[in-house]
């Protein structure tokens, strides 16, 4: 029997549906596991995403698109093929799409982590035949600590800067992370202040009714901000321009999963680095395939080859997705918000 | 260890100077007196006990996580370190493991890594387990490498000795002084370290060296320019050794590297050949190792300068001999502010014997090991382009060309002392295979294998470390990812698209390399982002350098 997903020159593709999931060109229909830049792609036709994602998927994509949503738990036939979105706590309105057809069942679970995340809904694990993963973090090295330590570990530093008079800027990928960041920290500490591009996507979580503390935005033409007691929430991309010069005196810090190994942090050049990702650690992985029951696992995005083979040692019938997104371990990638804001 | 951990990961934090040595005085002025000392000891490079092998570590470790050893491999090809390795991937410590206070540094040594030599395998095994169940996993990077002999810390001697000097509240070079000879062995020696200053005047101190620049242009007309008329230069061989002072000062003899460490236990030959020098002496210079008339150049030198004891047969493999070529002070006297040229004929009368690298074989030598840097003649500028242009013959770096009215100054003053160097040879050669790199460049392939072409096929020739801008070489590890054709381990062979130019400083035949030959120092100079693999040069030309070399 022909699989329920292929991928197609265009990106992951149902024949029986005739529609695309998180599809890399202009398509007719596209379901949209979440909004980053290399999931969600402008010029489709028809965009399907989760009801909670809505306004973050506007902020990316604008006002003009056709955008669908379904509600969790909500289905939609397409031709036939049952169409679900699950969450997959990554960002805000993050899903796992779950397709079925004639009762064979395929999860495709986009970016997603275990971790608990105040500002979006946890991951569910959804039963299914055939389970698509990522693989970002996929080496058993990667382990992450609780969110409440690594929150105690930022709070010490934002306190130590402040009474130093040193501001704290911390750089994090503008939709998801930085508003995770925005929620995890202790806002008694000092102010906290976001460049443009992270409060656009503030003011698209707050629409959803995500509560976040109060957050001012960095005036656009400003010479000279704070002074020195205020965390700064930034896209990494800010690390090398002159915006940074406006806080003065400062800490520069970055929260990425990549921060784990000492080599990249070294490399990267940032004062700090925090352990805070939006994917699913190794541990995670493995939970997330065994919860799902699939015997079919493919693997796609990140440590491919490694997880598929370490998989096949352990039962499973897994291969490698071949998708454009080929990369492998790879800590000095620019992610989709990043680029994007 | 908590101490000596936190001091790891301060000094790991920073590139300031200034922070690393705010860390270890915050580290020696707070961790108990043995385990300053011990502390000290692994700082100063002093010579650690391997306990354990690395493959031994690995094979318990895949058994404690029940990974497969192939993916242990592939996460410490991804890591980079097998230290954070292993301790990134075994299980997280025990809860009940931190009620215990923690051991020391000094009883950690003694109890895990010197106690474990020499004992079995399994004794082995369980007491690294236990540590294991103890230790989190910033703890545990330090200690594995400790246990394996392989920690290295970014700080020099002299970093460690100002530390203990502000904290001792003494002059640096005191305190320099006071870490030669023995190891400070335990917590009475480290306190005794630490006494205030003697009365003694410390008599070892050397000069802050004199720095050369090298010329930004190397044609000869721009040279020229650049320096007028060369009548007023001093011309000599730019010798690719050791630069050193050796010190005599009333019984005393010193050496000192550039570094202003002092290496008397690595080259005690030269320590005896500075005894007939009169007290009152300090002479500048190069240490060159030759053996067979013959130069061996820096790789065979620096063999020598790490150690602390050197070995008879070390001694005989690798001879050294000092080759002054500058007088900073004789008969107690300070003479760094005459000109050069009385400086010399002074070093002259001192220091005879001129050096001829075919001539001198230290090691049936009985004149000693100390010589004159010869002048090199010429007075003209072609006349000197001349003489330069048998530089790689000689193994020399190019020429030393130093103002005839200048004074020694300090540091890297422009204006007086200038490196005229030799071009490197150069080659283009295309990518071939790549791999991750370690420490900075950890999960970055920056390591290239390259070759050329011979009968239509590309062969290697080297392998080099990139010498590549940082966002070059995170362009190009997107292309070695994209490029993939297989895989071996950490190795990625791939699709040959990646022309670079490689500057290397000698060619000879070799059976190292499928090309049969092989290149000296081989470093990237530029991406050659205007070339294709076609454009890349062959073996042939390589061999044409070989034939014009003498």
């Amino acid at each position: 029997m022909r699989d329920l997903l292929e991928v197609t020159e265009s990106g992951l593709y149902c024949p029986q549906g005739d529609f695309y999931v998180d599809p890399w060109r202009r398509v007719g229909r596209a379901i949209i596991t979440h909004a980053h830049g290399d999931h969600a792609r402008g010029g489709c036709e028809r965009y399907l995403c989760a009801a909670t994602g809505m306004h973050v998927m506007r902020a990316r994509l604008g006002n003009a698109v056709a955008i669908d949503t379904l509600r969790d738990g909500e289905s939609l036939s397409i031709n036939g093929v049952n169409v679900s979105l699950h969450p997959a706590g990554h960002v805000l309105g993050s899903a796992q799409v779950r397709v079925e057809y004639r009762g064979v069942t395929w999860v495709v679970t986009g970016d997603y982590k275990l971790q608990a995340d105040p500002t979006c809904a946890a991951f569910r694990p959804v039963e299914c035949d055939v389970f698509i993963t990522e693989s970002t973090f996929g080496l058993p090295v990667y382990r992450w600590q609780e969110p409440a330590a690594i929150a105690a570990e930022i709070n010490a530093w934002w306190r130590a800067n402040r009474d130093a008079g040193r501001t704290s800027v911390l750089l994090a990928y503008a939709l998801g992370k930085a508003q995770r960041l925005a929620a995890m920290v202790d806002p008694s500490i000092g102010p906290i202040v976001a460049h443009g591009a992270v409060m656009k996507l503030v003011e698209a979580y707050r629409a959803s009714g995500v509560r976040l503390p109060s957050i001012d935005r960095v005036p656009p033409r400003a010479r000279r901000v704070g002074d020195g007691r205020a965390l700064v929430i930034a896209p990494p991309s800010v690390q090398e321009s002159s915006w940074l010069r406006l806080f003065g005196e400062s800490s520069v810090a970055m929260a990425s999963g990549w921060m784990l190994l000492r080599g990249v942090r070294r490399r990267r050049g940032f004062d700090r680095g925090f352990v805070v990702s939006d994917h699913a650690d190794f541990p995670g992985l493995m939970a997330a395939i065994e919860a799902s029951r699939a015997r079919r696992v493919l693997v796609t995005h990140g440590f491919t080859d490694t997880l598929a083979r370490l998989l096949r040692e352990r039962g499973y019938d897994a291969s490698v997705l071949a998708t454009r997104f080929t990369g492998e371990g790879e800590p000095d990638k620019p992610e989709a918000g990043e680029v994007e804001a | 260890m908590n101490d000596f951990t936190d001091l790891y990961w301060r000094l790991d934090a920073t590139t300031s100077t200034n922070e690393k040595i705010a860390a270890l005085r915050d580290f020696f002025a707070a961790a108990a007196p043995d385990d300053a000392a011990c502390g000290l000891a692994v700082l100063c490079g002093g010579r650690q006990l391997r306990a354990v092998s690395s493959t031994q570590l690995r094979e318990w470790a895949a058994a404690a996580t029940g990974l497969p050893p192939w993916l242990v491999e592939e996460c410490y090809a991804h890591v980079g370190d097998l230290a954070e390795t292993l301790a990134l991937l075994l299980p997280a410590p025990a809860a009940d493991a931190t009620s215990a206070p923690p051991p020391g540094l000094a009883e950690v040594m003694r109890t895990t890594i010197h106690d474990l030599r020499g004992v079995d395998d399994d004794r082995k095994r369980n007491v690294v387990a236990a540590v294991w169940r103890r230790l989190a996993p910033r703890e545990r990077i330090v200690w594995h490498k400790l246990l394996t002999g392989g920690l290295r810390v970014g700080v020099s001697r002299t970093l460690v000795a100002r530390a203990l000097a502000e904290l001792a509240a003494v002059d640096p070079a005191v305190m320099a002084h006071r870490l030669m000879g023995d190891q400070v062995a335990d917590g009475a020696a480290f306190t005794a370290l630490l006494a205030p200053e003697s009365t003694a005047a410390d008599t070892r101190r050397p000069y802050p060296f004199f720095l050369a620049s090298p010329l930004d242009r190397g044609e000869i007309d721009a040279v020229a320019t650049a320096l007028g008329p060369a009548a007023e230069w001093q011309a000599e061989w730019k010798w690719d050794g050791m630069r050193a002072q050796i010190v005599r000062r009333g019984d005393d003899i010193t050496v000192w590297s550039r570094g202003e460490e002092l290496i008397n236990e690595a080259f005690p030959e030269i320590v005896a050949a500075g005894q007939p020098l009169p007290a009152g002496t300090v002479l500048d210079g190069e240490l060159l190792a030759v053996r067979d008339g013959r130069l061996l150049g820096f790789t065979a030198l620096s063999k020598r300068a790490g150690r602390r004891r050197v070995t008879k047969k070390v001694l005989g493999d690798i001879p050294c001999v000092f080759v002054a070529y500058d007088l900073l002070e004789a008969d107690g006297v300070d003479l760094r502010d005459r000109p050069l040229a009385d400086r010399r004929r002074q070093l002259e009368t001192l220091v005879p014997h001129a050096f001829d690298a075919t001539l001198a074989d230290p090691a049936t030598a009985d004149d000693g090991r100390l010589f004159l840097s010869p002048l090199v003649p010429g007075d003209s500028w072609p006349d000197l382009a001349a003489r330069r242009s048998e530089s790689r013959a000689r193994g020399v770096e190019g020429l030393m060309l130093k103002r005839r009215s200048s004074p020694y100054a300090v540091g890297r003053t422009k204006g007086d002392w200038w490196k005229w160097k030799i071009e490197p040879l150069e080659i283009d050669a295309v990518m071939l295979y790549a791999q991750a790199g370690h420490g900075r460049r950890a999960g970055l392939h920056s390591d290239y294998t390259l070759g050329v072409w011979h009968d239509g096929k590309l062969v290697t020739i080297a392998k080099a470390y990139s010498g590549l801008a940082d966002a070059e070489i995170v362009e190009v590890d997107r292309i070695v990812r994209a490029t993939t054709i297989e895989k071996h381990g950490p190795v990625r062979i791939c699709t040959p698209t990646l022309v670079f130019q490689l500057a290397f400083e000698g060619v000879a035949y070799s059976t190292r390399h499928k090309s049969g030959v092989a290149v000296r120092f081989p470093r990237i100079v530029r991406w050659r982002r205007d070339k294709q693999p076609a454009d890349a040069g062959s073996l042939a030309d390589l061999e044409r350098m070989i034939a014009a070399a003498p």
